[in-house]
């Protein structure tokens, strides 16, 4: 089941046209003109401490709603850490130490008055590599739905139609619901989980490489539905693509060893970083 | 010197190729075939050798007519030869001291099963081929199996009818004829004690439950039951009167046979099962037969101390007991692997726990029967009898053993391999797929429903089958928490609640047991404990057959990401 054997086909016609969305024609307001009814996540001096070993360092950084806003980096730098932060991911992992502050709509959610559950509902994760469940493709689509409890059946369907056709997968599956989601392709499977997570209509969506494994066509598929997506969604992206960061991106927040280098609208980071580091990483000096 | 130069060259030469030949691993590859041949062969020589031993015994053989001298006296017989084989001189000798001619180095000896039981003893008999006068097949000898003192050989001579010979032309086909009548009629007998009579003597019981029930409550009012009893016991006596009838019909005929030695042998058809003429037999007639006997087999009560007839209730009990068992234990095992490896905090107390349960699957199985016998028997068993079934005290419900005590013995003997290998599936499922879960918003506990254990499901499926292996192999703690030799009544009858877990139950493990070591007649019971022991093995092959493709199902159905 490699990549290779891609929806590549003849994906082209699939694609569904997308409308250009308001927000991308007009310039993303730079961060000293932010609103407070903009900010959808605020963090404040996140530490993060595998056992001894310092994740993230002093992370203070503000998330717009309805944008996209990229973390590049070396590897290793603590990217997928800090993502995992936002829907805490990382309380699954034994020694895991954070201080500091993440708002949710000015909600912390470290608090103990937040039901994890519901949290994770509402922020949306899309994970380094496809995992979709041993089910059907309906079945992982309809995943999070049936957690809802409730929904007649008839509002799973749509929803579950609604998820796959965002996610430029129905045309595809449409007539194989009913089969094993392991039998796609890893593309295929990629689309999925971001199906799966969109689905249950979370506030924000955490991306993280969402196209590292696929070819790109797959790839500029996933791009064109974040461009859709963002209308609805608040976008955190991971990615090791510079293209794709200055592509698909408002906002772009340089992280190196742990901590926030730099964190400005994707145009200034790529066309006048003000610090060296980020120039070095961005030309491809290191990395 | 320099031909031993290049001798020595040559040789070393040699031994390189064969270091070489070491090194490639071809030995290797030769060692693990022949143990898997080894292994192999050991599994069909098993299988094979019950076989034959165990199905021979259904086969109409040949009766051979024997005239035999020893010691100055001639005997005729009738007999089937159930084995031969050579001794030596000296071993002739040390058993006959006083044997006066001439002995050759090796002696034939073969063992003849004579039947008769009853008019012409013993059943089997060692006699010398050279002992042997003449030796022949006639074509009219019967076999006759008998419900009681095993099978009969001998010439039809005559029918009788109430006493008196009947003439008929085809006395072969009048004898069949009597045959299925009696059987008809003993299946009604058997119905209607099957059916009716324990029906009432089960209500009966119940009405003299209750009544001790409301002694016990100081109420003595017992004219409703009164009434109820006494419409019972009228019932009980039409049905009685009934069975009299029929057994008196039944009694009416008798054949009389001729054995080898003329004398006459009265036998009452009603004794007789079935008889046949083997010598007269065509291949077919007797593929035919030795279905029916095969199913018979398989399909009726023992008789005659377990020696004779089928095994079905031993069948029976011992599918039910694993199944029971496999219901116990997988449950418990899979809610105790799922604590020790999902909920409880890894750490040394863990690791020891886990020890612990791995090291009890390697308690002797009899250690497991007395804690069955001490805790379940007399300490539930007992609290339970105290608290729902005083009335019918001092006759234990269930504090004695049972079908359940047996299957939760079972159950705690085979835990341990559930709980391993359930621990083991559950940490092959990918940590990815679990996040996937709970990053939708799904809670500990409705991931590892929803994914985790069906995921999980073919290595609990694989304890299972490890676990159904190793129960229905069991027959030591089964003697000491609910099988018995013989049970008066299967576990699962027509009456209220239908399925009576506290019943004694008969167990193929332990039927081998009886009739191999117990039984007074070791020569007529040996291929019945090959014939039990084959189909014992033969149902742990498909109980584990059928654990093992559902298995193979679910593996293709839940197989991990390959991504
Ligand atoms: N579960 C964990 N336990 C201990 N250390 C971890 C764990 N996960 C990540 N780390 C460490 O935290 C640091 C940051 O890891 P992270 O996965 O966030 O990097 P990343 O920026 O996402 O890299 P990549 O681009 O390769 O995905 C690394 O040094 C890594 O070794
Ligand atoms: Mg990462």
């Amino acid at each position: 089941m490699s990549e290779e054997r891609a929806d590549g086909h003849d994906a082209s016609t699939e694609i569904p046209e997308i409308p250009t969305p308001a927000s991308s024609i007009e310039e993303a307001p730079s961060p000293n003109e932010w609103k407070d009814e903009d900010i959808c996540l605020t963090v404040s001096d996140l530490c993060l401490h595998y056992g001894d070993n310092e994740a993230l360092t002093d992370i203070s950084m503000r998330v717009v709603r309805r944008r996209v806003t990229a973390l590049i980096g070396p590897s290793g730098c603590g990217k997928s850490t800090l993502l995992r932060c936002f829907n805490r991911m990382n309380d699954l992992i034994d020694d895991v130490r954070i201080t500091g502050e993440i708002e949710l709509n000015g909600m912390e959610i470290h608090s103990t008055s937040v039901d994890i559950a519901q949290l994770r509902r509402r922020v949306g994760m899309v994970f380094q590599r496809p995992n979709p469940f041993p089910k059907s493709i309906y079945e992982n689509v309809a995943y999070g739905l049936r957690l809802q409890g409730g929904l007649p059946k008839s509002e799973i369907d749509d929803r579950v139609e609604w998820a796959l056709k965002n996610a430029a997968l129905w045309g595809e599956v449409s007539d194989r619901l009913n089969e094993s989601a392991l039998d796609m392709s890893g593309g295929q499977q990629q689309r999925l989980v971001i199906a799966r997570a969109i689905a249950v209509q979370p506030d924000v969506l955490l991306l993280d490489e969402p196209a590292s494994a696929l070819d790109p066509i797959s790839t500029l598929k996933i791009e064109e539905l974040i461009h859709q997506l963002k209308q609805d969604y608040t976008i955190l992206i991971v990615t090791h693509n510079m293209q794709q960061a200055a592509r698909v991106s408002d906002y772009t927040g340089f992280l190196y060893l742990g901590k926030l280098v730099e964190y400005d609208t994707t145009n200034i980071i790529f066309t006048n970083p003000s610090e060296k580091r980020t120039e070095d990483y961005i030309t491809g000096r290191y990395g | 010197m320099a031909t031993s130069d290049a001798v020595s060259q040559d040789l070393s030469l040699q031994r390189q190729s064969l270091a070489a030949w070491w090194r490639s691993g071809d030995p290797w590859i030769w060692l693990t075939s022949a143990a898997v041949a080894a292994s192999v062969a050991a599994v069909l020589g098993l299988i094979g050798l019950l076989a034959v031993n165990g199905l021979a015994h259904f086969w109409p053989s040949e009766v051979r007519a024997i005239e035999y001298e020893r010691f100055g006296t001639k005997t005729k017989i009738f007999g089937e030869v159930s084995e031969r084989e050579s001794i030596s001189r000296r071993q002739f000798m040390e058993a006959n001291p006083s044997f006066d001619k001439r002995v050759p180095a090796t002696v034939e000896r073969w063992l003849i099963k004579t039947g008769n039981r009853q008019a012409n003893p013993p059943d089997f008999r060692w006699l010398f081929e050279h002992d042997v006068i003449t030796s022949s097949v006639p074509a009219d000898v019967v076999v006759i199996e008998r419900t009681e003192w095993g099978d009969a050989f001998g010439l039809l001579v005559g029918i009788k009818h109430e006493g008196e010979s009947i003439e008929a032309e085809d006395l072969w086909g009048e004898f069949q004829v009597r045959i299925d009548r009696t059987a008809t009629i003993r299946n009604e007998i058997h119905e209607l004690q099957e059916g009716s009579i324990n029906g009432i003597n089960y209500e009966l019981e119940s009405i003299r439950l209750e009544k001790r029930r409301r002694q016990l409550d100081d109420n003595h009012e017992f004219s409703d039951l009164e009434a109820e009893e006494e419409a019972l016991r009228a019932d009980y006596a039409v049905i009685e009167n009934q069975v009299f009838e029929l057994t008196r019909q039944l009694e009416r005929d008798s054949a009389s046979f001729s054995l080898a030695d003329g004398r006459i042998n009265d036998i009452p058809i009603s004794a007789i099962i079935q008889a046949w003429m083997p010598n007269g037999m065509s291949v077919w007639q007797k593929l035919g037969l030795y279905f029916k006997n095969l199913w018979n087999f398989l399909s009726d009560d023992p008789r005659e101390a377990n020696t004779e007839g089928g095994i079905y209730p031993a069948l029976f009990g011992t599918v039910l007991m694993v199944l029971l068992m496999s219901a116990l234990v997988t449950p418990f095992g899979v809610v105790a692997a799922l604590y020790l490896r999902e909920y409880a905090k890894q750490g040394p107390f863990v690791q020891l726990i886990r020890i612990a349960v791995n090291n009890l699957a390697g308690v002797p199985s009899i250690v497991y029967g007395v804690f069955g016998l001490g805790f379940f028997v007399y300490a539930i068993g007992g609290s339970i009898d105290d608290l729902f079934f005083p009335e019918a005290k001092p006759a234990p419900t269930f504090g004695t053993p049972g079908l359940i005590w047996a299957s939760l013995t079972l159950a705690l003997l085979t835990v341990p391999v559930v709980i391993v290998s359930t621990e083991e599936g559950l940490t092959r499922i990918p940590r990815a797929v679990r996040e996937g879960s709970l990053a939708l918003g799904a809670t500990k506990a409705e991931t590892i429903f929803k994914v985790v254990l069906p995921m999980a499901s073919p290595s609990i499926l694989t304890g299972m089958i490890l676990a159904v292996a190793r129960a229905a192999g069991e027959v030591a703690p089964l003697m000491l928490v609910g099988v018995v030799k013989l049970a008066p009544t299967l576990p699962i009858d027509g009456n209220f609640p239908y399925l009576h877990l506290e019943r004694k139950f008969m167990h193929l493990g332990f039927h081998i047991y009886d009739v191999g070591f117990q039984s007074p007649n070791v020569d007529a019971a040996r291929p019945l404990v090959f014939a039990t022991a084959l189909l014992l093995v033969l149902i742990i092959i498909v109980l584990n057959l059928t654990a093992i493709t559902l298995r193979n199902r679910l593996e293709a159905r839940f197989r991990v990401s390959i991504n």
